[in-house]
């Protein structure tokens, strides 16, 4: 599904170079569920933006579901991300002026899908979160927990073959983030492929495989065995 | 999708009023104070009569002694009275009508009102005709009145309803000077804009109140109130006759010259005419002669005031700096989206559909922005009556091709202003504005 080789990203400006990322290498099958940490500055939040193609890379290669994106333009990347990735984020990253139906509704529209389709889908993946009678609501009229479902329903309703997490319990209290995490499992339950950075231990042991990132580089992985990851994923 | 992005722009002018009021207003202010100069300018330099311009003329005859011209090098605005007469004599128009501007006491048919002056027209019956007059009731004289020097009268829709109030007023009379003049003519409204056929600062702009036959004003000895350039000349027994006779220009000739050929053949004979009054001792000056048409005649006679063409450049100075201001206010306006852009972006918004939206919500406030401007250049031009007064600028209004133009001003120029900031929104770079949040 998600399949980077020897990727680089340097940030220059005229006097430093700053490597975010050094021949990072990573592989994500379909429907495996992995937890990306590391220490501030690691690298995570540039993995991220990568994978989500909102950022280009400075060397290496990424393939997204069987498709290069190295030399794509804008506009190709941003119509593969519409198709193939949700996001979910920290901050949730709601529009305070669309109501919860609405902001669902972005991403659909980008996709060109007709009226019907996404009056369907909006109404699916709402209740696929639980959130059926909020749909007119505003983010400011739910709690963050609330805003954070929301959110997930937004990343689902495209039907992505990849969902992005950043560090989604981040800016809730205990009780909204274990909500969010069960949801999240219960997603990869039903077969999706997620990538989820954190810098939460306990979070990241929920995972699958845990991929360690220290100065950009891989420094440690899930000491379990492939094979044993397979069976579970059912490969 | 464009419905979308109108339907966000609406939702977006909601979301900072202060910010949206602000561009608004900059951008109607800019509007107003060059849709107001565009409207003047207009006023200025339009066309009064379209249909027909390019077939009326006014001849002129370099008539009056250099030592007694006003205008410097030009022509006489006017003929003598001689000239005139034997222009029209000639008979080479397909129609033509000598006029002057004039004036004199009416006595009302209602005894218990005053006498009150009024403004008149002295001119031929084919005045109507030739500038397409409209009348409410009767029609013009004919022109077996003009050679019979009728005591006839067409009047003003408002004087008639002054008069005798708005009914049918064919064949009443009304008392002017010393005469009864027969009703045979009420016009309907009818204010060309500008008024062309005769510049006259004592006229403001108005149209007269009542026009009567040329030879009759003239046999009323009704002297001409504007419009006159006079050398002395000697009196004899009768002053008006000596006036008559005299070098004094005064009189205004029209007329309708349907073809090519027609001017021509009239140049020609007026040429003919002037060197003819040369040869006979006349002139001791080369004479020259002009047949302006009325584009021509409105640039010598009434020619665009140096006030209007300065506010017009002010304006249009003041316009590019609201401009500025809204290129600027815009340019905050999207940077505090930012975030949301990089959000829309994160989820597949492409950049040309970041630029799409952002033009619509342009071209929004662009239009709020001249409805404004429209309003605020209503009550500026009311502004400009109410302090100028009188009939100057009384047709300095905004028509519908202002209102439409000021409304594509609008757009266009905030379009073009929200062009920068709308780059500049396309710009923003996703993966930055989703770390910074």
């Amino acid at each position: 599904m998600l399949n980077m080789s020897r990727l680089s990203k340097i940030y220059r400006t005229q006097v430093i170079e700053t490597h975010a990322l050094r021949e990072f290498s990573i592989h994500v099958r379909e429907g495996e569920f992995v937890a990306l940490t590391g220490p501030s500055g690691s690298g995570k939040t540039t993995f991220l933006t990568i994978a989500g193609l909102l950022e280009e890379f400075s060397s290496g290669d990424y393939m997204l579901d069987g498709t290069n994106v190295r030399g794509m333009t804008d506009s190709q990347r941003s119509r593969l991300r519409n198709q193939k990735i949700g996001f979910i984020f920290q901050a949730f990253n709601l529009i305070p002026d669309l109501n919860v139906a609405n902001n669902i509704d972005v991403p659909l529209r980008y996709r060109r899908f007709s009226a019907a389709e996404r009056r369907r889908r909006i109404t699916e993946s709402l209740e696929r979160v639980g959130l059926s009678a909020r749909a007119r609501h505003y983010p400011a009229e739910l709690s963050g927990g609330q805003q954070q479902r929301v959110a997930i329903a937004r990343a689902l309703a495209g039907s992505p073959r990849l969902l992005l997490a950043d560090e989604p319990t981040g800016n809730l209290d205990t009780q909204m983030a274990r909500g969010v995490i069960e949801l999240i499992e219960e997603l990869h339950r039903d077969g999706a492929t997620i990538v989820m950075v954190t810098h939460d231990p306990a979070l990241a042991a929920r995972a699958q495989r845990e991929v360690h990132l220290v100065d950009g580089q891989v420094v440690d992985l899930d000491p379990q065995p492939l094979a044993a990851m397979e069976a579970r994923v059912g490969l | 999708m464009f419905s979308y992005y109108f339907g966000l722009a609406l939702h977006s002018l909601r979301r900072n009023v202060a910010l949206t009021s602000l561009i608004v207003i900059a951008i109607g202010v800019g509007i107003a104070a060059s849709t107001c100069a565009l409207s003047m300018f207009r006023a200025y330099t339009a066309d009064p009569i379209p249909q027909k311009s390019s077939q009326l003329f006014v001849p002129h005859i370099d008539s009056l002694s250099p030592e007694y011209r006003e205008r410097g090098d030009k022509l006489p605005l006017h003929l003598t009275y001689q000239d005139a007469r034997a222009l029209l004599a000639q008979h080479l128009a397909k129609r033509q009508a000598p006029m002057y501007f004039t004036g004199s006491t009416l006595a009302p048919p209602n005894p218990r009102l005053h006498p009150f002056q009024v403004l008149v027209r002295a001119t031929g019956a084919d005045f109507f005709a030739l500038f397409d007059v409209p009348f409410q009731y009767g029609a013009a004289w004919s022109a077996t009145d003009d050679e019979a020097r009728a005591e006839v009268v067409v009047l003003g829709s408002q004087l008639n309803e002054r008069l005798f109030g708005r009914v049918n007023s064919i064949g009443r009379t009304v008392h002017l000077g010393t005469r009864d003049f027969r009703v045979v003519g009420v016009l309907d409204a009818w204010a060309p804009s500008p008024r062309f056929y005769e510049a006259s600062n004592a006229m403001q702009g108005r149209v007269e109140d009542l026009f009567i036959p040329f030879g009759s004003a003239i046999d009323q000895h009704l002297p001409p109130w504007d419009n006159m350039a006079c050398p002395p000349f000697s009196s004899g027994p009768s002053q008006w006759d000596a006036f008559l006779a005299s070098e004094c220009v005064w009189v205004r000739l029209w007329v309708q010259l349907p073809t090519a050929g027609d001017v021509q053949r009239y140049r020609r004979a007026l040429d003919g005419y002037a060197d003819e009054q040369t040869r006979s001792g006349r002139y001791h000056w080369p004479i020259r002669t002009a047949l302006l048409n009325v584009g021509a005649l409105l640039a010598d006679e009434q020619p665009v005031p140096t006030e209007v063409r300065l506010y017009g450049l002010i304006s249009l100075g003041f316009l590019l700096v609201c401009l500025l201001n809204a290129m600027a206010l815009m340019l905050a306006r999207f940077m505090t989206q930012s975030a949301e852009v990089g959000v829309r972006r994160a989820l597949g918004a492409r950049r040309i559909d970041v630029f799409l939206q952002c033009l619509a919500e342009t071209a929004v406030i662009g239009l709020v922005g001249g409805l404004l401007g429209i309003g605020l250049c209503a009550l500026g031009l009311a502004g400009i009556r109410s302090i100028v007064g009188g009939a100057t600028v009384a047709f300095v209004y905004a028509d519908r091709v202002d209102l439409s133009i000021a409304v594509l001003a609008a757009l266009v120029s905030t379009l073009f202003a929200g062009l920068y900031p709308t780059w500049r929104a396309m710009q923003v770079q996703p993966a930055w504005q989703l770390k910074i949040n």
